[in-house]
């Protein structure tokens, strides 16, 4: 257990030490949000419509993004290594590093998320169900992207190459996610939606550690 | 006590090396010899666990060390290539991350005496981007002397070392072999050390047609 | 027991499977093309015309067989990822690289059949119901697989990597289609035709 904190701790740490890396991609974020009004027109109506399945893209993107930086760097400066050699389980040591990178990268989304609904028009109890979506949602991209930044380690081509493995792997959370928000704007309510992304999200927890650790062994061997 | 019965290792389709065999007991070394590219570094690597071996198998304290996997992990420490340590951090944050990952917290009063002993008075706090190749080999081998494990297996520890630091890092080994404690290493530069040693040369042996690993008792 | 065990082992080693393969693909060869023929002329000649849909419904037999294939051998790929993973063979890896362009042709062909069939049928190339869209995530499955295991140089490594996301692309696919479905059966029921059970099995049978 200790290990586990020392390494959030440390990915944390590291976090604050580079902050361009997280905030360029709340930027990324942000400008990918603005660009579908600019390209679909500003009709409010039809933006309210289409804010929930934007909003999640959008961060289905941005969480990718930063998808490269979660073993990377680990791996080359030989860190990663020692983790493997801990007496800790590897599995442990990975979600660590996978909540630290949700800390510094999803939790951002979701609390941006809201403001940026208010470009769209979203009343502000669908920019609630938005937010505990995000709040779900995002951290099974982190994990489920784990597996993929632990697959294409050292691969030529990783970052298009992750976004082809890990972007069909996304597409239930983006239902869930969207349809949660846009069930609870036609009054259905959101929370047959909600709950399914709690399930997911319960799936990858226990599951996407192991993945991701085998896929990390491969690459150290 | 460490054996191996054994080992191979391919690279692509070529066997590198084969039928390695050694034990190690308490208070011996063995250093690894061998050209580039014979297979020094995939051997310690997979004496550390990191790599499976392509046949045989190992013996940590006489079971298979597949069985004891986390405890031989603790008992073991592995320097690679790469010093292992992160650029932002300082060095004392280094070295208590490392200790911490391994499994022994480290307070700060040790390990502000270790980085003191290893070179780096006055140094410490800086982050380690800043420091020479050299500093930050010394970063790496400031856990040396935090550790408790038996077992050291160090790939090419005395590069980027400047004789000062060479002749301490002998000192440090030489506590830990006293102490009982195992090591295996390999270097390119001659090196000496107390203690029994053996040698193990991996390379075309010109009188066979396979690699084949001799032993060889070097005198203390 | 143990003797047959043994026996089924040896081939898992590619330099004694392949002369096995060599003297079977003809015999499999041969009997695909006696199906495949057979199928095809029971499709266009013996199965009657659709009192609704014209002779346009013919497509079906080939649509319905690609689809069943295509989630047949990403069934079939995760099998032997498992067995790759387990057992740690070279073969089960062979199998799976050589299963994978074969399964994403056979989900590609789906899509456009069933785009073919339903553009005369539904009125448009695309709709985004759960079986379409499905079949398009499970194609994309495909080509991340090809596209991983391509990029990387060290064979075994690449057959580990791929199998683990077969794995985890096996584990997915229901899920998926859960999703995609919102929970609820297909919207749009194709309109089969009714003697079912006499056509399907030979071009299923050939497509194998």
């Amino acid at each position: 257990m200790n290990a586990f904190i020392a390494i959030v701790r440390r990915d944390l740490l590291l976090a604050a030490r580079r902050k361009s890396e997280v905030l360029t991609a709340l930027f990324f974020f942000m400008i990918v949000v603005s660009l579908f009004p600019l390209g679909i027109g500003p009709e409010t109506a039809m933006l309210r419509r289409i804010a929930p399945g934007v909003l999640w893209v959008a961060a289905l993107l941005a969480a990718m993004l930063s998808l490269n930086r979660l073993f990377a760097a680990d791996h080359q400066d030989g860190t990663l290594e020692q983790m493997s050699l801990s007496p800790t389980p590897l599995a442990l040591l990975v979600s660590g590093k996978v909540l630290a990178h949700w800390l510094t990268s999803g939790l951002p989304l979701v609390l941006l998320a809201p403001v940026l609904g208010l470009q769209f028009d979203l009343s502000p109890r669908a920019l609630g169900v938005l937010m505990v979506s995000l709040l779900l949602g995002t951290p099974v991209l982190s994990l489920v992207g784990a597996i993929g930044a632990a697959l294409t380690l050292g691969v030529r081509g990783g970052g298009v190459l992750l976004s082809l493995l890990v972007l069909p792997l996304y597409i239930p959370a983006l239902i869930f996610g969207a349809g949660a928000v846009e069930a609870d704007v036609a009054g259905l309510g959101a929370g047959g939606h909600l709950s399914l992304l709690g399930a997911l999200l319960a799936l990858g927890v226990f599951f996407a550690p192991w993945a991701a650790t085998a896929a990390l062994r491969i690459a150290l061997e | 006590m460490l054996r191996a019965h054994g080992l191979a290792c391919d690279r692509g389709d070529r066997r590198l090396f084969s039928a390695v065999d050694f034990s190690l007991a308490p208070g011996e070394w063995l250093q690894v010899e061998g050209a580039n590219g014979a297979g020094k570094t995939s051997l310690l690597r997979m004496l550390a666990g990191l790599a499976p071996s392509a046949d045989g198998h190992i013996e940590w304290d006489g079971q298979p060390v597949s069985d004891v996997r986390d405890e031989f992990h603790a008992r073991l420490l592995y320097l690679g290539h790469a010093p292992a340590i992160k650029e932002d951090l300082s060095a004392l944050e280094n070295l208590q991350t490392a200790a911490a990952v391994a499994g022994r917290p480290l307070d700060e009063a040790t390990a502000l005496a270790a980085l003191r002993r290893i070179g780096l008075k006055g140094r410490e706090d800086l982050p380690a981007r800043v420091l020479s190749q050299g500093q930050k080999r010394r970063v790496a081998l400031a856990r040396l002397l935090c550790s408790q494990a038996r077992l050291w297996i160090l790939d090419e520890p005395f590069v980027a070392l400047d004789v000062a630091a060479v002749s301490l890092l002998c000192s440090i080994l030489d506590e830990h072999l006293s102490r009982g404690g195992l090591l295996i290493f390999t270097s390119h530069q001659a090196v000496q050390l107390g203690g029994i040693g053996n040698t193990l040369r991996l390379g075309p042996d010109p009188d066979a047609s396979r690699p084949r690993p001799t032993i060889a008792e070097v005198p203390a | 027991m143990s003797q047959r065990l043994v026996n089924w082992f040896k081939f898992a080693s590619p330099a004694s499977f392949y002369p096995l393969a060599g003297k079977m693909w003809p015999w499999f060869a041969a009997i695909g093309t006696v199906l495949a023929a057979a199928g095809l002329w029971i499709s266009f000649f013996v199965a009657p015309t659709d009192f609704q849909q014209g002779e346009g419904y013919r497509i079906i037999f080939i649509h319905v067989p690609a689809s069943w294939m295509s989630m047949f051998i990403y069934c079939v790929m995760a099998f032997w990822a498992a067995i790759g993973i387990t057992f740690n063979t070279r073969l089960s890896g062979m199998m799976s690289s050589a299963l994978a362009p074969t399964g994403a042709l056979f989900a590609f062909l789906s899509l456009w059949t069933g785009a073919l069939w339903g553009k005369p049928m539904w009125g448009a190339w695309w709709v985004w119901d759960a079986r379409l869209t499905s079949e398009l995530i499970l194609f994309f499955l495909y080509i991340g697989y090809i596209a991983l295991t391509a990029a990387i140089d060290d064979p075994r490594r690449a057959d580990k990597a791929g199998a683990i996301i077969s794995l985890v692309g096996v584990v997915n696919v229901p899920i998926i289609y859960f999703s995609v479905s919102g929970g609820t059966p297909c919207t749009r029921a194709p309109r089969c035709p009714s003697p079912r059970r006499r056509p399907w099995p030979p071009p299923c049978c050939g497509a194998c």
